[in-house]
């Protein structure tokens, strides 16, 4: 499935003296967990709220399976949004927040797909129920049923586990990417978490003050960065001397390194232990420092003592335009 | 934070001051005398003021004023707080706010000297349709205050959720963040019932002969002489308007419970 | 989006364009013209009406409705700002105590004027109570006196002094006071040093609302007070009446209004939103 059912063409959003969203373009493919990652303020919130039509761009296109959809208002595109907060209405019960939409539309038959809905995301017998009545994680499941009962061509999600507790968020991250592949319906998802991004999606694009940095699938994007700030961004990054290694990928031994290995010496400047493994901090000679992991079972170093420190060439990320 | 000695007998003082005046007017209602000594129990008075058809007259009068009044008051101010809401409109929150701080007296003769200046080019009077139009102007103000003050705790991403869902404007509105802002037009409505049934001033300026309000009639009593069906008409009134006023309450405190 | 919020705004905005800014208009308009010789108003524009203010008669009023308004704001704080004190120290009971001051504030504000007149006349409560007890022999002349007028103000603007510092009080924070007695004031020392500097904003919104109101009043001086209590807004009210000079009333009303509006909006900022 090559297909792009959402796509932004130079799209901008402008506020006085400050540029939002600064001409993005991207393809959505059908079907896909696509994520929308970046650090606060870059302008991802802003992109899915222009998607959604609750702002206006400055400049640019957005077409939906191809037609242009900037100047429909949000009713009218078939498009549908789980919000941070989830937004579900405080006065309608859980079956009234799912029915919200289908009756705008008008069906007649509401009760099976509404039925459907509270099996898949396992809420059914709370259906009388009303907001404040639910936890946190089924509050977030009612959202995402209002949404999906409408079968949208796009599902958009706005940081959709920053409300959950960080034991939950990693389960309902999972549960997410399953309905998502249950569904079918392609999920356009915007946070600021990198390892939330990595751990579900098929594709990424990361962004920074309001461009693209750079699009891909996650491997692809964290092994492969196109600049130092996705690097940056998406994890740890040793800088040796212009070039950039992960913490993962870079060894520290007191015997020879590996012929094939490229490395440095270094001076162990501490040591850190983070339960299933250690953090080794290092120094150079010029004074740059660089961080290794090390496995738990493995030789411990001491502060002041020389090491190697090495790393395999397929490892390095290299940033020629920079 | 405890209260020191003085103070819970200072504030009793004052809650005094501010209940006998009320409480004693009341038990001389029931005064079998029409002097203010008391000689027994006595409905005479409500009997007497049931019995006067001027009161009867005027209290059919300015229950029809109020509850128009607090009708279209509270569709203009509803509708103008979710407007200002959406947007805030300089010129009309200043407007409003004036609305409020200007002098009963000052806003009654700008109002007569409106109708009056108006009458010279148009046939018609002053009567009820006049201080119904005083009442809905003075009282908006009061209803976009409070409704503006629930509409600020609301969360626009609610309507957001609604137009995404495929709701228009107009539905968003009527179905989501109209049905939450109910019991805050409720008391607003409430409120104004009070202030426009209660309001002598503006009215007795703008009135016409059709038009005597009660408060217009109390106040002639009032001015004539001792009159002890006043104290029995007062002590409905004060009764009537602080049930209701206790309703607003009610209705207020449970909003900000949830 | 844009044509929903017009049509929500146009028909406050209509009353109060047609309802209360055009008549504002006409009353600034009548007060630049000259007195019909039946009461109505002509043309020649003249200041006239304002010079008269000056006359002594007009400012002996003036004086009076400022000395009477300044009176009962300073009786109101005095009593206003420990009975708030107390209101916001009353942990659970603190709505009932808060409803015992609002309830009798929104029931009419005639009856509760009237209740006075009931309690002072010559025959009234107080003096049937004196003279029965033998305290005095001949009645009190307590109604139609300043003291009456000023007693009505003070009754029925309280609340507007008790309301906005009950308001500070209650956002005031805790522990700002334990702080203050941790670092060793006596409760006086943090009533004066904490508290009231703390209430300040409420202290200034609720002056503001009780001096404004009293400065205006019409019910009160005119069913408590006499010939010789007669405020600002009597002689309005007189000029449009039985005197029937509208242009004079008209610049009355005017002075009012800037006097309202010259305390108000630079007091608005300081007051933190609550005026």
């Amino acid at each position: 499935m090559d297909d792009t059912v959402l796509e932004l063409r130079r799209i901008s959003k402008h506020y006085p003296g400050h540029r939002a969203v600064d001409g993005i373009s991207l393809r959505v493919p059908r079907g896909a967990l696509y994520t929308l990652v970046g650090p606060s303020g870059c302008g991802k919130t802003t992109t899915l709220r222009l998607i959604a039509g609750f702002e206006e761009p400055t400049s640019g296109e957005l077409l939906l399976n191809g037609s242009r959809i900037e100047h429909l208002r949000p009713y009218q595109r078939n498009l549908s949004t789980v919000f941070q907060n989830y937004a579900l209405f405080p006065h309608l019960t859980v079956r009234g927040n799912i029915e919200f939409g289908l009756r705008r539309r008008g069906d007649r038959h509401i009760e099976e797909p509404v039925r459907r809905v509270l099996e898949l995301l396992r809420i059914a017998g709370k259906e009388s129920r009303y907001p404040h009545q639910l936890s946190g994680g089924e509050r977030q499941r009612v959202a995402l049923a209002r949404s999906l009962v409408l079968a949208p061509e796009v599902l958009l999600l706005d940081e959709p586990l920053s409300a959950l507790d960080p034991q939950l968020r990693k389960q309902v991250r999972a549960e997410l990417k399953n309905i998502q592949r249950g569904v079918g319906i392609t999920f356009l998802m915007v946070t600021h978490d990198q390892e939330e991004a990595l751990s579900v999606s098929d594709h990424i694009a990361v962004m920074n003050g309001g461009r693209l940095e750079q699009t891909g699938p996650p491997r692809e994007i964290y092994l492969r960065p196109a600049t130092r700030f996705t690097a940056g961004f998406l994890g740890a990054v040793n800088w040796i001397g212009g070039i950039g290694v992960r913490p993962e990928s870079t060894r520290a031994s007191t015997d020879a390194p590996p012929p094939e290995a490229r490395s440095r010496q270094a001076t162990v400047q501490s040591t850190t232990f983070l339960g299933n493994r250690y953090h080794v901090e290092v120094s150079f000679d010029g004074g740059a420092r660089a961080v290794c992991e090390v496995p738990r079972n493995s030789h411990l170093f001491s502060p002041g003592q020389d090491v190697h420190l090495w790393w395999r060439e397929e490892d390095e990320m290299r940033f020629p335009d920079q | 934070m405890r209260n020191s000695r003085w103070l819970p007998v200072y504030a009793a003082a004052l809650y005094g001051f501010l209940h006998l005046p009320l409480a004693v007017l009341a038990v001389f209602s029931f005064n079998s005398s029409r002097f203010t000594r008391w000689e027994g129990f006595s409905f005479i008075w409500y009997k007497a003021a049931f019995a006067d058809a001027q009161l009867a007259e005027a209290t059919v009068n300015s229950l029809l004023i109020a509850l128009s009044a607090t009708l279209l008051a509270a569709a203009a101010g509803t509708l103008c707080a979710y407007g200002l809401w959406k947007r805030d409109s300089p010129w009309i929150t200043a407007s409003l706010y004036l609305s409020l701080v200007t002098p009963e007296i000052v806003m009654g003769i700008s109002l007569l000297a409106l109708y009056q200046w108006i009458f010279r080019y148009l046939a018609i009077q002053l009567g009820m349709h006049t201080v119904i139009l005083a009442h809905v102007m003075f009282c908006t103000a009061y209803v976009v205050t409070v409704v503006s003050a629930r509409l600020r705790s609301f969360d626009a991403s609610l309507e957001e959720a609604a137009m995404d869902l495929g709701a228009t404007e107009w539905q968003a509105f009527v179905r989501v963040t109209l049905p939450r802002l109910a019991p805050a037009v409720a008391s607003a409505a409430l409120l104004v019932f009070i202030v426009s049934f209660d309001d002598y001033v503006i009215t007795s300026l703008v009135a016409g002969v059709d038009s005597e309000t009660l408060p217009m009639v109390i106040y002639a009593m009032a001015r004539k002489g001792f009159n002890p069906s006043v104290n029995a008409i007062s002590t409905l009134i004060v009764v009537a308007l602080g049930g209701l006023i206790l309703v607003s309450n009610r209705i207020e405190g449970r909003e900000a419970e949830r | 989006m844009n044509r929903l919020r017009i049509w929500c705004l146009t028909p406050a905005g209509a009353l109060l364009g047609g309802l209360f800014l055009i008549p504002l208009g006409i009353t600034l308009a009548y007060s630049l013209m000259t007195r019909g010789p039946y009461g109505g108003v002509f043309s020649p524009f003249t200041w006239e009406n304002y010079s008269r203010l000056a006359d002594p008669l007009y400012a002996a009023i003036l004086w009076r409705s400022a000395l009477y308004a300044v009176t009962a704001t300073t009786i109101c704080l005095f009593m206003g700002f420990p009975l708030a004190l107390f209101i916001a120290r009353s942990g659970r009971r603190r709505n009932l105590y808060l409803s015992l001051v609002i309830v009798p504030f929104w029931t009419s504000f005639l009856v509760r004027t009237y209740a006075w007149m009931f309690l002072l006349r010559d025959t009234g409560l107080i003096n049937s109570m004196l003279l029965a007890a033998g305290v005095i022999h001949q009645p009190l002349t307590l109604l139609y006196t300043p003291f009456a007028v000023i007693l009505g103000l003070v009754y029925g603007y309280l609340p507007f002094m008790v309301l906005p510092i009950f308001a500070t009080l209650e956002r005031l924070d805790k522990s700002l006071v334990e702080a203050s007695a941790d670092l060793g004031a006596a409760p006086r020392a943090t009533l004066r040093h904490v508290i009231i500097p703390l209430a300040r904003p409420g202290i200034m919104a609720g002056s503001i609302l009780v001096f404004i109101s009293s400065l205006g009043a019409y019910l009160t001086p005119d069913l408590l007070g006499g010939g010789k209590t007669i405020m600002i807004g009597n002689l309005v009210q007189n000029q449009f009446t039985s005197a029937r000079d509208w242009p004079f009333g008209a610049a009355l009303s005017l002075i009012l209004m800037l006097v309202v509006m010259g305390m108000l909006l630079p007091l608005r900022r300081q007051s933190g939103g609550m005026l």
